[in-house]
């Protein structure tokens, strides 16, 4: 018996215990896990967490807290243990959450129909017209498809007994479903032989059945191909990184509601190519954004007309409008006598024992009790603020009577539930590793509605654990973790994934027609800050280098400080001596709007707007950077430390280059962002040429191959001090120079050919001719730094390339970066 | 003896910049209100030319109006133009004083329900009539114990109309009810969500009113058009009575000089335009009303020389409404 597994592990018989039935004596569905862990060795048992961890990391899981200092994306915390729950105890939940979903949509649909439940008295009309959650502009509405309720999630605790009892149920966007299937696709991973042995029910055609099912509610003709779309706020929300991994795998494009637009009475998305229809939205935003003209005003985050084309059954919303007000929990009181009265049979799960304050004599009676009851809120924002769940055993005699004023000066918006000590579940202790410590555990379920009328609950779920042992509310926001959740089958089932792509071809920018113009939008100017950082910091490293030398430099610097006078580093006509102060500045200060640290920020959030579409390298070689920026941007830092910072950032912006070139495949998404980087690329190497020319034939052109990027093949070819025919022709007219300038518009030309071929109607740029003209320069008469017509020449592609950049936007952001406004 | 008015409600929004679309939801249609109220005859004008415009009835029951505008536009102007016959209240509104209001309270809060369902909903705390303890203490001076429900509400907006100024620099549309309260200043907006949410904190059931009230030309001089405003007052449910109109700008009760639009539980229902746009940059929005007894004039002229109007002349100063 491996005792030391069970050192920390104390009985507790106060609660129930998922995995034992007696201290030590695992229940049966755990023999085999337990049997696992007792063989495996110390370090084997550490390996598990190492390659959790890894998986998480590499898969990119993350959760987003509210107001956390290390930034939004924290990774997703889960045990490797998963939750296992035999096939009878599943059956019992199963059917209980079904019947729960075929209620509320029954429910919904009365609500937001004829109202017979408040005229009969079943349910008080104060309770559900008083709640935020009721969308009043949403009465009347018969969804396409005729369901209410698309998805619902359940949460469930354990009660000492054994018993499963209902906390809490989502109906406004329930989250957790994508984390489900990424805790599975890891544990499955940790214990590959367990998985088969116990024949754990698979979550793929749970998925499947999402998909399909939304695609059968949509209004659509019966030939047509049912576009699905996945409507989420944006990369700020908590769960961001399910709205990108669940559409990833539903095969939905991922929007935000500046994607879609509303005409003649039809959604439709925004993309590359036009206006493509949609057909059927699955929200990850809550209810009341969605349309800005008729719900909440105080918000451009929707698609403003959306009620308009859900009220003419033109699209299908999942949830639809208004479903949120099932979550208030004063509900759960009326519950039993709903489901006798709309589906004639007994409400198959009980809920916690509630008190709705609403009721006066049912407040006196919660109050009377308040010590053995939890108050909770039963409107979203009581009074316009956030209220946490009270504890009436941590109240004094004082702070019940604060309650208790509280609760009467406005009882309808307060409910008051029975304390469950929630049951225990096993975790491996991330200090020691081969210990068990045991950790309160709730069970989320999902439900989801299917053409039949039918619901399909997930085969399995998201356990939550607390983040202590006393913990009394689950909440991934207050840091607490997950578990996979097993349900064993009487028989295997059979392997089937719908993710298409392997997983390491996720570096992919996804092409075709869902490709939103807002997207495309973002990778040209991740392009464009990338190159501008990689230019910003090459120049920075041969700046600081020539200025801290000990030579006077004197015509080479006059030009070197013209350049970063140019790039708004260096104030007009620098001395030497004073600008080491300011590259430095210019390189670590974050607050230095023209400096490479505040353009290293810039890129970050460009790229975070991107996040779904950056592998999870990408992702991670653009937090190391901003990272690093981050540290040395407080305090002092001295020359040395700033030129190994800057070669370390360089190296950095090298990866990023080598990911869009070598990790990207060559769709319309990787031209614009490539457009971005080669516009970027002009406007710096002409105006380093530029500056570079001031210092006439005297000058040494050394610098302007340093910045360039260009010593090395000069070296390798000429072996000599730099001549200035050769340097030119090099950076100029060397197309085989991926720094130099023709190289540039060769590239500049290729894309826009390509972009213009298959989108059309871009109205020539001129970028040809002067390709041309550049390559019509003579060396002999132009190459040098006194040449009119080669600073003339220069000078107009600088022009052109920003002008470009213009054209582009106009050509094809103009309707992703029209910007919403609303007014009352 | 019934009334009869023309109404002409004008809108102008002037943009810094063109709007390229535009969406607006409109609550510019004078409701129907059996026995009290008859819309005769009801013209919309919008220009720029709306690429679509279509009209329901809400969850209040009153009409509410989607204009779309695709043409690029840097100003729009809407013109609603009704006929209205407005009926008289039954004199008990304005002299019974009704149950004690505890009762109606009470009644309120009875489950299963002794009010019917709008009754139940209007005493609910929405967005802009926030349940207020201290508002709740200030109205109980009017609501003494067992005080007639009608009798106590006419005395608490007799103090509303002596205890605060009226003053259009006070708010905006969305000023809190709990600044009206500690500023003692505010408009007809303010002091109608004030007093609802007095009574709301008092359990009792009443609704936002929006429309419009009839001004009287100092004697001799003519009636300016355009030079009324919108106006805001409220309801108060009372058993047996129904909708008992109380105006705590005015100090009265109305009968047949107030027109009313429609009604929800607060301001935000019931907003006469609310829209969404691309474009605009900033805006200026130019507001005027004229409500004339009918007999005064032709809807068509007025409606003509409302359209016709030079829109470079600056708006003549607004009386207090």
């Amino acid at each position: 018996m491996p005792r030391h597994l069970l050192a920390e592990y104390p009985p507790d018989p106060a609660r129930f215990d998922e995995m034992f039935s007696a201290p030590g004596t695992p229940r049966a569905t755990y023999d085999a896990l337990y049997q696992q862990l007792a063989d495996l060795t110390v370090p084997q048992l550490r390996d598990l967490f190492t390659d959790a961890d890894r998986l998480v990391r590499d898969n990119g899981v993350t959760y987003n807290v509210y107001g956390d200092d290390e930034g939004s994306a924290r990774p997703w915390a889960m045990d490797p243990l998963p939750l296992i729950l035999s096939p009878e105890a599943w059956r019992g939940i199963e059917t209980a959450v079904a019947q729960r979903a075929r209620l509320f949509n029954r429910v919904l649909a009365d609500l937001y129909g004829p109202q017979t439940l408040f005229a009969e008295g079943r349910l008080p009309p104060a309770l559900v017209l008083g709640h935020a959650g009721f969308q009043r502009a949403a009465h009347g509405i018969v969804p396409a498809g005729g369901t209410h309720l698309h998805v619902l999630a359940v949460d469930l605790a354990r009660s000492p007994d054994g018993q499963w009892w209902v906390i809490n149920d989502r109906t406004q966007s329930p989250s957790g479903m994508g984390y489900a299937l990424e805790n599975r696709i890891i544990t499955s991973r940790l214990f590959p032989d367990l998985f088969r042995e116990l024949r754990v029910q698979r979550l793929a055609n749970y998925f499947a059945t999402l998909r399909d099912s939304i695609a059968a509610f949509a209004p659509h003709a019966p030939d047509e191909r049912v576009n699905s779309v996945l409507l989420t706020p944006g990369p700020y929300n908590e769960t961001y990184f399910e709205h990108a991994y669940l559409a990833r795998y539903l095969g939905f494009p991922l929007v935000e509601g500046q994607d879609l637009t509303v005409r003649d009475g039809y959604l439709w998305h925004k993309t590359l190519s036009g206006l493509r229809r949609v057909h059927a939205i699955l929200r990850r935003m809550d209810d009341d954004f969605c349309d800005p003209l008729e719900l909440r005003a105080d918000s451009a985050l929707g698609v403003p007309g959306l009620m308009d084309v859900i009220r003419a059954g033109n699209v299908l919303l999942a949830n639809g409008i208004g479903a949120s007000v099932i979550e208030t929990g004063a509900l759960a009181g009326f519950l039993p006598g709903l489901c006798e009265h709309l589906l004639g049979e007994p409400l198959a799960m009980p809920g916690v024992a509630t008190w709705w304050c609403g009721e006066a004599p049912v407040m006196e009676q919660a109050l009377e009790q308040a010590d053995r009851l939890v108050f909770k809120s039963a409107v979203p924002h009581p009074q316009g603020r956030r209220f946490e769940p009270i504890f009436g055993e941590d109240l004094d005699e004082d702070g019940r009577a604060r309650l208790a004023a509280r609760v009467r000066a406005n009882p309808r918006d307060y409910y008051a539930q029975e304390l469950v000590a929630i049951s225990r579940a096993p975790m491996l202790d991330r200090g020691h590793g081969r210990r068990l410590i045991s950790r309160p555990v709730g069970l989320r379920v999902f439900a989801i509605a299917t053409p039949g009328g039918d619901y399909m609950v997930m085969p399995g779920g998201l356990a939550r654990t607390a983040s202590e042992h006393d913990v009394r509310i689950l909440s991934n926001q207050r840091g607490g973790g997950s578990k996979d959740v097993w349900v064993c089958g009487e028989t295997a089932s059979p392997p089937i994934s719908l993710l298409h792509r392997p997983v390491e071809a996720a570096d992919l920018v996804r092409s075709g027609p869902g490709l939103s113009s807002r997207v495309v939008e973002n990778l040209f100017w991740f392009g464009r800050y990338a190159e501008r950082c990689d230019n910003l910091a090459r120049y920075l490293r041969v700046a600081l280098d020539r200025a801290s030398d000990a030579a006077d430099n004197g015509i080479e610097w006059h030009a070197l400080a013209q350049l970063g006078h140019a790039m708004g580093v260096l104030p007009e006509e620098c001395p030497e001596r004073e600008a080491v102060r300011l590259l430095v500045q210019a390189t670590c200060d974050i607050d230095h709007a023209g400096g490479l640290a505040s353009h290293v920020m810039h890129l970050s959030r460009t790229g975070f707007q991107l996040r779904e579409r950056l592998s999870s390298d990408n992702w991670r070689t653009l937090n190391a950077l901003t990272r690093r920026v981050g540290e040395k941007s407080h305090g002092r830092v001295g020359i040395y430390e700033s030129l190994a910072l800057l070669d370390e950032l360089v190296g950095g912006f090298m990866t990023l280059a080598g990911f869009a070139l070598d990790g990207m495949t060559r769709d319309h998404g990787w031209r614009f962002l490539s457009l971005g980087r080669r516009i970027e690329r002009l406007q710096f190497q002409t105006g380093a040429i530029d500056a570079a020319m001031t210092m006439g034939v005297r000058g040494n052109p050394e610098w302007l191959l340093e910045v360039s990027d260009s010593i090395v093949t000069y070296r390798a070819r000429y072996m000599s001090r730099p001549e200035w025919i050769a340097v030119l022709d090099l950076l100029i007219a060397d197309d085989a120079n991926p720094r130099g300038i023709v190289f540039q518009t060769a590239g500049l030309g290729d894309y826009l050919g390509r972009l213009n071929d298959s989108l059309g109607g871009m109205p020539d740029t001129g970028i040809d001719a002067l390709h041309r003209r550049l390559l019509a320069l003579d060396a002999t008469l132009d190459f040098h730094p006194g040449s009119a017509a080669l600073r003339e020449a220069l000078a107009t592609l600088r022009a052109a390339s920003a002008s470009l950049s213009d054209q582009i936007s106009l050509h094809f952001f103009s309707h992703s970066d029209e910007r919403v406004r609303v007014i009352a | 003896m019934s009334q009869r008015y023309h109404v002409i409600h004008e809108t102008l929004y002037r943009y810094a910049a063109p709007v390229t679309v535009a969406q607006h939801l409109l609550h510019l249609t004078p409701r129907d209100w059996p026995g009290f109220q008859t819309l005769e005859h009801f013209r919309l004008e919008i220009t720029p030319e709306p690429a679509a415009l279509a009209s329901r009835k809400d969850w209040f029951g009153n009409l509410s109006t989607r204009v779309d505008l695709r043409q690029p536009h840097e100003m729009l102007r809407i013109i609603a133009a009704s006929t209205v016959g407005v009926a008289p209240r039954p004199p008990a509104w304005r002299e019974a004083g009704g149950p004690p209001w505890e009762e109606v309270a009470a009644a309120l809060a009875q489950f299963p329900a002794a009010a019917p369902l709008d009754a139940q909903e209007f005493a609910l705390a929405s967005s802009q009539v926030p349940l207020l303890e201290e508002l709740r203490l200030w109205a109980l001076a009017s609501f003494t114990p067992r005080r007639p429900l009608l009798a106590a509400t006419r005395h608490l907006m007799g103090r509303i109309h002596a205890e605060f100024e009226f003053d259009p620099q006070a708010s905006t549309v969305s000023t809190p009810v709990a600044e009206t309260f500690s500023r003692r200043r505010g408009v007809c907006q303010d002091f109608a969500h004030l007093m609802l949410s007095a009574l709301c904190s008092l359990g009792l059931s009443a609704r936002y009113m929006s429309g419009y009230i009839l001004t009287h030309p100092a004697p001799g001089k003519p009636r300016l058009i355009g030079a009324d405003a919108s106006h805001a007052w409220v309801s108060v449910w009372c058993p047996g009575l129904g909708w008992v109109g109380f105006d705590p700008t005015n100090d009265l009760q109305p009968d047949l000089e107030h027109v009313v639009l429609g009604w929800g539980r607060d301001f935000g229902d019931v907003s006469p335009v609310r829209g969404v746009l691309l474009g605009g940059a900033s805006h200026e929005v130019e507001v005027q009303v004229t409500m004339m007894p009918a007999a005064q004039r032709g809807f068509d002229a007025l409606l003509a020389e409302v359209r016709d109007r030079p829109l470079e002349e600056t708006p003549p100063a607004r009386p207090a409404a």
